[in-house]
């Protein structure tokens, strides 16, 4: 194949990968609608239940007539867990295709395929789901793929309006430095997001906690407290390595690059910001009144903040890190 | 959800606190300061007030969008100016809080150095009476007596700091407990990597006060030696004594820059290196460099990064007298990505009056018309073409005010007009040559040559932050992935000549797997031990109930 053709085929790729994961996200919520639709059944029949034993034993096995029933909880579990196969099924689809397309996309610039933000937005999802996959086989965390799928395929969608053609680097991004800092970036990343959804099905459950037990989907997620320990693990994981990304990587390139390790360029700045908004979330889970809730929002700012840093600074800010076209 | 600490302190608001003496106050100032909460509030400010500084343009990364800046808010900009905003990384208020930071940093980093020494000096403390309050516990009976419990206990705990304390009656030991404890390592990975962080602050001030930074263009077959007078930017730290700026001198021989051709991403630059010859010292011998972008030279004490590149046309004018007045490479500077470049010339030599010009450069001249004025298409130079104003009068270079060479003061100049009475312009392709008007001498657009744009520097003391980041990551890791824990094991013997063996733990970081952990080690102590069966689940499993380790 030529340059060109791999550039076509990494393009076509990333369109299918998108489509196949927007089925899988679908797939994902239909889970999570059924799943909570058993809930509410089995809420349901228990309720019923006792009525009917005291209504007469030759009843007790026909159920009412227009009244939910056990059978119809398990059709809807039935139904959840196949979405729940499907769902998955399509990640693992999704995901290889638009690896397929971000190696694709390397072939075709005959380089690492995260030189501008439409190929950091798509290797970045790439790795976002090779991660949640991988996490996925260590410690089940299937609860979390409407927001993970969620979340790639609006980055990916949106990738779009910020595509360039595939074509060789400029010269202050050819350095080997690309590889390790923008890598380290990405997982960073990866763990962050993961992290993120965590902490909003965590609040999600906490409040509805609260309010007199969880409903719905709610009641169908790991507990709050071994989300919040889960949100714990990936940011714990995820912040040194982007104190290596952002506080040493960086500043050794851009010593390399533009003569000083750190200027306070506006991505500089959104990476510090970052990472003491990390730094604030780690320490406010070990401090008194700051735990749980506060300690959740912190690292939702945080991850904000990330993506902000992603999209708004690569927008917006003129800088040195403008590599958005 | 954790706010129940908080009550205490609102009961005590209602009544009058006795008044604090200076020293009681300094002290509630200090603890203030260093609690947790304190530093966490401080942390977060931190963030807040660094957000300004991304959205204002910054003096210290661009001088010129903070003159814009002022040109399109004239009334914001001056206020905005008051409160630093253009230097928001050294304002006094994001100094004052982050030197607040680093002092609620040590005050928390020492006390907790003490302790940290004493809990390595100290012993495993004692096992609580009741272990069924602990968080996780086990209990199992076997015939094997006391020590030998023990001894297998001290086995299965690994690598654990442990103490193993027993209790004698006539000569036999009836009771005993094993107190291990392990993920000192945590405490010293934190301590680690909160010091880092004072090295970190402290190798960037070196970095600010001690360095310095400078630029400057130098010209193929042209030289730069590193002197205050060479720079045409010059910024140095506090305690930077322009005497120690190291005394290289380099000559540059040549500038390669490459754009893209074709494609959508015509006229994209693609690599751009400078070669020549450095002299490191007076009196050493000259080495060949090349400095590309990522590749900077590195001299004995600085390093020089090529960080723009143009083209410098060399001009020669003669005066009214036939003399050649003026002969030097030109840099014009690039104003676009098709390096449409602007610039000055100043011939002070020439008589009867002296010459100016200004003009523009284009590397790939396109014209559109007869009347058009030609652009740049590519920042290749295609087909190179100078175009300039002429002035003639007094250039204003005696008034002893320092002038920027790339600006034309017209106060004592007056243009040349050509036949139809507009300013005259001239348009030079190399080789060729204009006369000016009533034979006030003559230019020449000799050759093309491109200048590099170096930027010198030295920032002393760069590895510390560095070393101070990496080796804090390293600490980091380990106190986010070390759990402490303690355990505790017990043994009684009870009348009947069965012991009675109790297992416990207490995580200093709560963890969800210290149920498991502490059935696990109780199944593999039993089955060192051999078990009675009584009280333990696991011993319906096939396996011996007695088996005593000798």
């Amino acid at each position: 194949m030529t340059l060109e053709d791999w550039a076509n085929f990494s393009n076509n790729a990333v369109a299918a990968a998108t489509a196949v994961l927007a089925l899988a996200w679908l797939a994902s919520v239909a889970q999570w609608a059924f799943g909570s639709k058993a809930v509410r059944v089995e809420r349901a029949v228990a309720a019923a239940e006792p009525a009917l034993v005291g209504g007469g034993s030759a009843s007790s096995n026909a159920p009412a007539v227009d009244g939910p029933s056990s059978a119809d909880r398990e059709a809807a579990e039935e139904r959840s867990d196949l979405f729940g196969r499907i769902a998955f099924s399509l990640t693992v689809l999704g995901f290889l295709v638009l690896l397929a397309a971000v190696v694709a996309r390397g072939l075709a610039a005959e380089r690492v395929p995260w030189g501008n933000m439409y190929e950091f937005a798509t290797t970045g999802i790439c790795v976002v789901l090779g991660g949640y996959l991988v996490m996925d086989v260590l410690m089940k965390v299937r609860w979390l793929a409407p927001i993970v799928l969620g979340f790639a395929v609006v980055v990916l969608g949106l990738s779009m309006t910020v595509y360039v053609p595939a074509g060789p680097l400029v010269p202050a991004l050819d350095s080997y430095w690309l590889v390790i800092h923008v890598i380290s970036a990405m997982v960073a990343g990866a763990g962050f997001l993961v992290g993120a959804g965590a902490s909003v099905l965590y609040l999600l459950r906490t409040r509805a906690d609260a309010r007199g037990g969880a409903k719905g989907y709610l009641s169908r997620l790991p507990s709050a407290a071994s989300m919040d320990q889960l949100a714990y693990r990936v940011t714990a994981f995820s912040f040194p390595v982007w104190t290596f990304a952002a506080l040493i990587s960086g500043p050794i390139w851009a010593e390399h690059a533009w003569g000083r390790p750190w200027g306070w360029d506006p991505k500089e700045v959104w990476a510090f910001i970052t990472w003491v908004a990390y730094a604030g979330y780690l320490h406010a889970r070990a401090t008194a009144g700051w735990k749980g809730k506060a300690a959740a929002i912190l690292s939702l700012i945080a991850f904000a903040t990330f993506l902000f840093n992603f999209v708004g600074v690569n927008l917006f800010f003129p800088g040195l890190h403008s590599y958005a076209k | 959800m954790a706010d129940d600490r908080r009550a205490p302190t609102n009961k005590g608001r209602g009544g009058a606190a006795p008044a604090l003496s200076f020293l009681e106050t300094l002290r509630w100032a200090w603890r203030q300061l260093t609690s947790m909460r304190t530093a966490l509030f401080l942390l977060l400010l931190l963030a807040l007030a660094a957000v300004p500084g991304s959205i204002v343009p910054q003096r210290s990364v661009d001088q010129r969008a903070v003159q814009a800046y002022f040109e399109r808010h004239p009334d914001l900009a001056p206020v905005l100016d008051r409160l630093g905003a253009f230097h928001v990384y050294t304002s006094v208020w994001f100094s004052a809080i982050y030197i607040l930071l680093m002092v609620s940093l040590i005050g928390c980093i020492l006390p907790r150095v003490a302790v940290y020494s004493r809990a390595l000096r100290a012993r495993p403390p004692k096992a609580p009476r009741n272990f069924s309050r602990l968080p996780a516990s086990a209990t199992y009976e076997t015939e094997a007596d006391v020590e030998t419990v023990l001894a297998a206990a001290g086995a299965t705990l690994g690598l654990a700091r442990k103490d193993t304390v027993t209790v004698t009656d006539d000569g036999a030991v009836v009771e005993g407990e094993v107190r291990a404890e392990k993920g000192y390592l945590r405490e010293f990975g934190n301590l680690v990597f909160h010091v880092s962080l004072v090295v970190v602050l402290v190798g960037v001030a070196s970095m600010s006060l001690l360095g310095y930074r400078g630029s400057a263009i130098v010209a193929e077959g042209k030289g730069f030696s590193n002197t205050l007078t060479q720079f045409d930017e010059f910024t140095s730290g506090g305690l930077f004594d322009t005497d120690d700026l190291p005394p290289f001198s380099l000559t540059l021989d040549n500038l390669e820059a490459t754009f893209e051709l074709d494609g959508p991403q015509r006229g994209a630059p693609r690599s751009f290196s400078a070669t020549g010859t450095v002299i490191d010292a007076p009196g050493e011998e000259p080495r060949p460099f090349e400095v590309k972008v990522n590749h900077p030279l590195r001299v004995d004490g600085a390093s020089a990064y090529l960080v723009g590149s143009g083209y410098a046309p060399v001009i020669r004018v003669r005066d009214g007298k036939g003399r050649v007045v003026f002969e030097d490479a030109v840099p014009f500077l690039p104003a676009d990505a098709t390096y449409t470049s602007n610039g000055v010339v100043k011939v002070a030599d020439a008589r009867p009056e002296q010459l100016g010009f200004q003009g523009f450069f284009l590397p790939t001249a396109v014209s559109f018309g007869e009347d058009e004025i030609p652009v740049s298409a590519h920042p290749a130079a295609a087909n190179p073409l100078l175009g300039l104003f002429a002035y003639y009068g007094d250039l204003g270079l005696d008034g002893g005010e320092s002038q920027s060479v790339y600006v034309l003061d017209k106060d004592g100049l007056t243009q040349f007009l050509g036949d139809d009475g507009k300013p005259l312009r001239l348009m030079l392709s190399p080789g060729q040559s204009a006369d000016l008007p009533d034979g006030m001498g003559s230019i020449e657009f000799v050759e093309l040559r491109q200048f590099a744009r170096f930027q010198f520097s030295a920032q002393p003391g760069v590895m510390i932050p560095l070393w101070g980041v990496s080796i804090g990551v390293l600490g980091l890791v380990l106190s986010l992935t070390i759990r402490p824990r303690r355990t505790w094991v017990r043994a009684r013997r009870r009348d009947d000549g069965v012991t009675v063996v109790e297992i416990a733990a207490l995580d200093r970081v709560p963890r969800s797997d210290v149920a498991q952990s502490v059935d696990d080690l109780a199944a593999r102590l039993a089955e060192r031990t051999g078990h009675t069966g009584n009280d333990y689940d696991t011993a319906s499993e096939a396996e011996p109930p007695k088996k005593d380790e000798g």
